[in-house]
């Protein structure tokens, strides 16, 4: 019993309608009304930006949208909030390196 | 007029829409508070970041995922559902998905208030909303305060309120084994979901003693549900053979690029590690969190006074039916005060029904019992609250926790070897001094995770009593230029330091 605990179970979770995002190019299962922290967190993946000065991995930390240690690319668009966006079928997410602006160049 | 939609979709208000109250939170004191104000006549818009109403509290997860049982994960649901339930049946305008980023006095009405929002999951939708209202409810909670350590900053280390909000509404885990430090009532609530929820916690780490508790016997034996609600949370770790361990703290997390192990030491009465007290405990990840700070942006941003509290941090000073020193600008909730659930629904009930009666010219005669037993409630609740803040206020010796290379400022990775050289070489006395001398809270989060410790760091240096500034951010939410750039053409919102009003009078001459 204590084996098949889990969070889903807890609360009676129906949860069949699973769909893909990517990180990184590599397929992560994400489910309806999941964030997109919430979708990496599942999977194992809690780092998904590297800092501007040391280049150090980061994800999520306070889960509620404060300290924006989650941010990342999503859909090519820099500094989303993973904490908070919430996944849709076919994002992709890829790893922030820094501001998020290199490519930009500013 | 408001229409009744209890969840107004998001392209669905016209800008500049008129209510007699805006609540800011959809939390357990927002919620009672617009329910309240409604159901006495006032039309309500109801403003909030996430889209669905709840706050940080009663976080749950989305219909989309279908959860049978989200109660599972709570106390006190009945009371939410009650709150909800009204909600859903009477008038208040719902605005979810709408970031307050400022509230200015309107400059073409007296006596009225604009609620600049911008809207989208994380304030991305670039469309800017403008409520109008005769009153404010600020209800915006708090955040968790962090108290830095090395390797802080790993992947795996995680806020315990943001472990258990992405449990409750994400239904996730952030790893399998999880230990959960820092101090706090909230620990073991959080120790006891993550467990519930199937992860190994091998033990709850407390830096305060708990005795602070058997000093105080009058707050705790006024208040036995609290106990009941320990022996609870008590019961299922036992349960789940977590161990707790008080006078103690994390001083160090290992591995390289994620959680593999922290080091867990025994703390003294001033919270300074006990040398040669170390051991390690395997894990994968760390849940940590040392208490709750209000959330003022808004509030300090509109010149309200705010009080210095028991645990060194800064709350609103509220009159006695939770208005502000800013007349017309009303507070509900832990804005007042960090002091649980059941005070936030008791003030935003205590506030809704002043509003009301400030609005409507009428006496509160009425309500006057109703008032009186509110008003009792709330003095025996924040008792309590002061009592336990007390018992769990970060110690003095805590900063010796930290080495040279700890980043104390997660956004602009300042250490905590920058931030003593400002105060010791070039004679920063204070936080602001601090962040202008290493950039220490001019990240991304503004301070939030960092305004604590830099505080306790600079206030160190002369031996004062660590006492973070009131926040000043300008503005509340980050914020596309776009947005600003629109304003321009609609009235320009009163920016900082509205002068603060007399308290008006009368309000304070009920119950
Ligand atoms: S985890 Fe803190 S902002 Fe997303």
């Amino acid at each position: 019993m204590a084996r098949d605990r889990s969070p889903a179970a807890l609360v009676g979770a129906a949860t069949d309608d699973a769909f893909e995002i990517t990180f990184d190019g590599r397929p992560v299962t994400a489910l309806p009304g999941q964030s997109l922290a919430a979708a990496l967190w599942a999977a194992g993946i809690l780092a998904w930006r590297t800092t501007r000065v040391g280049g150090r991995p980061r994800g999520a930390f306070c889960g509620i949208g404060q300290c924006y240690d989650c941010l990342a690319t999503v859909n090519g668009r820099p500094n989303r909030r993973a904490c908070l966006v919430p996944a849709r079928p076919g994002d992709t997410v890829t790893t922030q390196e820094g501001h998020g602006h290199a490519e930009l160049g500013v | 007029m408001p229409n009744s939609a209890s969840d107004a979709p998001e392209g669905g208000l016209e800008d500049g829409a008129e209510y007699d109250l805006a609540v800011i939170g959809a939390g357990p004191a927002g919620l009672a508070g617009a329910v309240t104000a409604s159901e006495l006549g006032l039309s309500v818009a109801l403003l909030d970041a996430s889209g669905q109403p709840g706050g940080q509290y009663y976080r749950h997860p989305s219909p989309d995922l279908g959860a049978a049982h989200p109660e599972a994960l709570h106390h006190d649901w009945p009371a939410f559902a009650g709150l909800v339930r009204r909600l859903a049946a009477g008038e208040v305008t719902h605005l979810a998905g709408h970031h307050v980023w400022t509230v200015a006095r309107a400059a073409d009405t007296e006596g009225s208030w604009d609620v600049h929002a911008v809207t989208g999951a994380d304030g991305d939708g670039d469309r800017p909303v403008r409520v109008r209202a005769r009153a404010v409810l600020l209800a915006t909670g708090a955040y968790e305060r962090q108290l830095p350590f090395p390797g802080w900053t790993l992947p795996g280390v995680v806020g315990a309120g943001g472990a258990q909000a992405m449990l409750k509404s994400g239904l996730v885990l952030p790893g399998r084994r999880v230990v959960v430090a820092g101090s706090g009532p909230l620990l073991l609530a959080v120790a006891a979901s993550l467990a519930a929820a199937g992860a190994r916690v091998p033990a709850v780490v407390e830096a305060s003693d708990y005795l602070g508790y058997a000093r105080r016997p009058g707050a705790l034996l006024s208040h036995p549900h609290k106990l009941v609600e320990a022996a609870v949370h008590g019961a299922a770790l036992l349960r789940h053979r977590v161990r707790l361990r008080t006078s103690s703290a994390v001083t160090q997390v290992h591995g390289s690029d994620r959680v593999a192990a922290v080091t867990v030491s025994r703390l003294d009465r001033q919270w300074r590690p006990v040398r040669g007290s170390g051991h390690r405990i395997a894990c994968d990840a760390l849940a940590v969190g040392h208490g709750l700070v209000p959330q003022l942006e808004l509030a300090v941003g509109l010149g309200c006074t705010t009080r210095r509290t028991v645990e060194g941090t800064h709350a609103l000073e509220l009159g006695a039916l939770q208005e502000t020193s800013v007349a017309g600008v009303w507070a509900a909730g832990e804005t007042g005060g960090v002091g649980g659930v059941q005070l936030a629904r008791v003030e935003g009930e205590l506030a809704g029904i002043a509003i009301a009666a400030r609005l409507r010219g009428r006496a509160m005669a009425s309500n006057a019992r109703r008032v009186r037993e509110l008003r009792r409630r709330r003095a025996r609740m924040r008792a309590f609250a002061d009592a336990m803040a007390a018992v769990h206020a970060p110690g003095p010796g805590w900063p010796q926790w930290l080495d040279g290379a700890t980043d104390v400022c997660r956004c602009e990775e300042v250490t905590a070897g920058r931030i003593r050289e400002a105060v010791a070489d070039y004679g920063a006395r204070d936080a602001r001094t601090v962040k202008l001398l290493t950039r220490a809270g001019m990240g991304w989060c503004q301070g939030r995770m960092c305004g604590t410790a830099v505080a306790c760091l600079a206030a160190q240096a002369r031996g004062a009593q660590p006492a973070p500034p009131p926040e000043r951010r300008p503005l509340a939410v980050p914020l596309p230029l776009g947005v600003l750039g629109a304003l321009g053409r609609t009235p320009a919102p009163e920016s900082d330091g509205a002068a603060p009003e007399d308290r008006s009078d009368g309000s304070d001459a009920v119950g």
